[in-house]
């Protein structure tokens, strides 16, 4: 609103605008923009564009006990491919994103529709605490999880005690995926219902005035308005959970160390990856498998951007 | 009728925000318990012997203060990664948004591609590059690979777009200000939501990264506290029972390092909220 009427007064003030417009598009100032973009582009390049392209260069090499490395062509890949840990895992990571994904959207949209309604009294104080444990390091979400599981002092141990029944197993290997969806959810929900809170305070307020006069209701309008206006910004929330899905690595790894039998070196790719490189000092090996990782991210990524483009077409 | 709904909701919403909030409780009360009150009394209730200071104190002294100098590194890391790299975003953004340059749309559809790049995978092969330049076990292996932030340079473009009228560049021309002078003096005060906004987002993924520092790190000294914590957990529960002092500490340094990202966060709400509008809209 202030910049608009700024941008108003400095029209009046400045008659001279349409000549200075035809200059701006001139060579001088094009190529000034050649050093704003430059110390993102230079710090891009060295930490994001040549740590891929040395990575997909270890990929191709396979290091001998005798004889150091040498050029192996396709065949970390191929045995990735066939490596049932490796797979194992992707199929874990595939099945975590797809039940805790759906979970934790739909809990943040309902939450982010409920505190735009207007129903909401302390809208603000749902909206803050919904959030806070974004704001909560994935390592203290997971100790404190980890230690609310337990069996020794966690509460869910106590009530059970005390009703006399048996602790539920959280850290067992039937639960284990589970427990650490909670912990994800928990963690994430909040910044996801921000975004979506986000884009709905965007929604322009005649088209709610127009629904209301036709008679609808608050949840007739969360469907047919507003849940629609949401697709893009449901899209960024859902492009952002494959990667964290994929990607999992901090909370199993830490969860390793209350169950050390339930989670192995294959539980997830990057614990996979990070073993490899790390205790089995197979580098090559797991330059492989992290690229083959994100090769899985872009191809399920782009299916998400599919299947949603097709569906706002229809 | 719509009083009577209104109350469902806010019920349906409580019970939401008592899961949010529980185990944020859970952990505050924990944190005033002496070991033994931790394992005998009710684990979401506090015991009679409210010990928070005193555990406060054990966690930041012990070891010859090593807490302490986690937190320090840190808000070290943290604050010089996020300022750097909000500063490279404010700029780039800005860039990409006001100047038509050859190359301007691919090298920014070469930046948003890169959002889908998994950074742990690129943790590795940094990790053998920095090794071969020295970086390792240095404060620059963690600083140097999160200066670069995609996303954040995503936000600052469409922030900038709006945010910055060209009729206001072009009058400061008019004055004869040059290209950066207008960036500085006019630009970067319009830019500030944006900024605070990358700035935040950034200041939590380094303040909450571990993968990077466990990978680049074996000096304890360096350690950031996310690090030091997990070896405290992982010293606690692999020596049983006779380690619960130290799992009092794990528990109280969890407590302490929570408190000043959610306080950054609700100090500067009204920025961040405003700056995330406009990026979750346009998105």
């Amino acid at each position: 609103m202030s910049i608009n009427t700024t941008d108003q007064r400095l029209e009046a003030l400045a008659p001279s605008r349409s000549e200075a417009r035809r200059r701006r598009r001139g060579v001088s100032h094009a190529s000034t923009g050649y050093l704003f973009v430059a110390p993102f582009m230079l710090v891009f390049l060295a930490m994001l564009v040549l740590p891929l392209i040395y990575a997909a260069y270890l990929s191709l090499f396979r290091e001998r006990l005798i004889g150091g490395t040498v050029f192996a062509g396709l065949e970390n890949y191929t045995r990735a491919l066939t490596d049932p840990k490796f797979l194992d895992g992707v199929g874990r990571v595939a099945l975590f994103f797809l039940i805790q994904v759906p979970i934790m959207l739909v809990i943040a949209l309902l939450a982010a529709l409920a505190i735009d309604s207007g129903l909401l009294r302390m809208a603000k104080v749902f909206r803050l605490g919904i959030f806070l444990p974004y704001a909560v390091p994935g390592v203290v979400a997971t100790l404190m999880w980890g230690y609310l599981y337990g069996p020794d002092f966690g509460p869910f141990a106590q009530l059970a005690d005390k009703l006399g029944l048996a602790a539920p197993k959280f850290l067992s290997s039937d639960w284990m995926l589970g427990s650490l969806a909670n912990v994800v959810t928990w963690e994430f929900t909040g910044y996801n219902m921000i975004i979506l809170y986000a884009a709905l305070r965007a929604v322009p307020h005649d088209l709610y005035e127009a629904a209301a006069v036709d008679g609808a209701g608050a949840i007739r309008t969360a469907w047919s308005i507003k849940i629609p206006a949401l697709r893009p910004a449901l899209f960024v929330c859902l492009i952002f959970s494959v990667i964290g899905s994929f990607q999992l690595f901090s909370e199993p790894w830490l969860m390793r160390t209350l169950a050390p039998s339930v989670i192995d070196s294959g539980y997830t790719p990057n614990v996979y990856a990070y073993t490899q490189a790390f205790t089995g000092q197979e580098v090559n090996y797991a330059a492989a498998v992290s690229f083959l990782l994100g090769l899985v991210i872009v191809i399920v990524s782009y299916a998400v951007l599919l299947v949603t483009a097709r569906r706002s077409r229809s | 009728m719509r009083e009577r709904r209104n109350n469902v909701l806010t019920i349906g919403m409580v019970v939401m925000l008592i899961y949010f909030l529980l185990p944020l409780f859970w952990l505050f009360v924990a944190s005033t318990k002496t070991v033994g009150d931790l394992f005998s009394s009710f684990g979401l209730w506090f015991s009679d012997d409210f010990s928070l200071l005193s555990n406060i104190r054990d966690t930041v002294s012990t070891n010859s203060w090593v807490f302490s100098r986690w937190m320090g590194n840190t808000i070290l890391y943290a604050v010089v990664s996020a300022g750097g790299a909000a500063f490279l975003c404010a700029l780039g953004g800005y860039g990409f948004a006001k100047y038509r340059f050859r190359g301007n749309g691919s090298m920014f559809g070469l930046v948003l591609g890169a959002i889908m790049v998994p950074t742990t995978a690129l943790a590795i092969p940094t990790y053998l590059l920095f090794s071969k330049a020295g970086l390792v076990n240095t404060p620059w292996a963690i600083i140097l690979p999160s200066l670069v932030s995609p996303f954040g340079l995503y936000l600052m473009r469409i922030y900038a777009q709006d945010a910055v009228p060209d009729g206001i560049i072009e009058a400061a021309r008019i004055d004869g200000a040059g290209e950066f002078r207008i960036f500085f003096q006019v630009a970067l005060r319009m830019l500030a939501p944006g900024i605070v906004t990358v700035v935040l987002f950034t200041l939590v993924a380094t303040w909450n990264n571990y993968f990077l520092p466990l990978i680049m790190l074996n000096n304890p000294d360096l350690y950031p506290v996310t690090l030091g914590l997990a070896q405290w957990s992982s010293q606690a529960s692999a020596g049983g029972g006779t380690t619960g002092a130290v799992l009092s500490l794990v528990i109280t340094g969890s407590f302490l390092s929570v408190i000043p990202l959610i306080a950054a966060f609700l100090l500067l709400q009204r920025y961040w909220q405003s700056g995330l509008a406009s990026g979750g809209v346009k998105a």
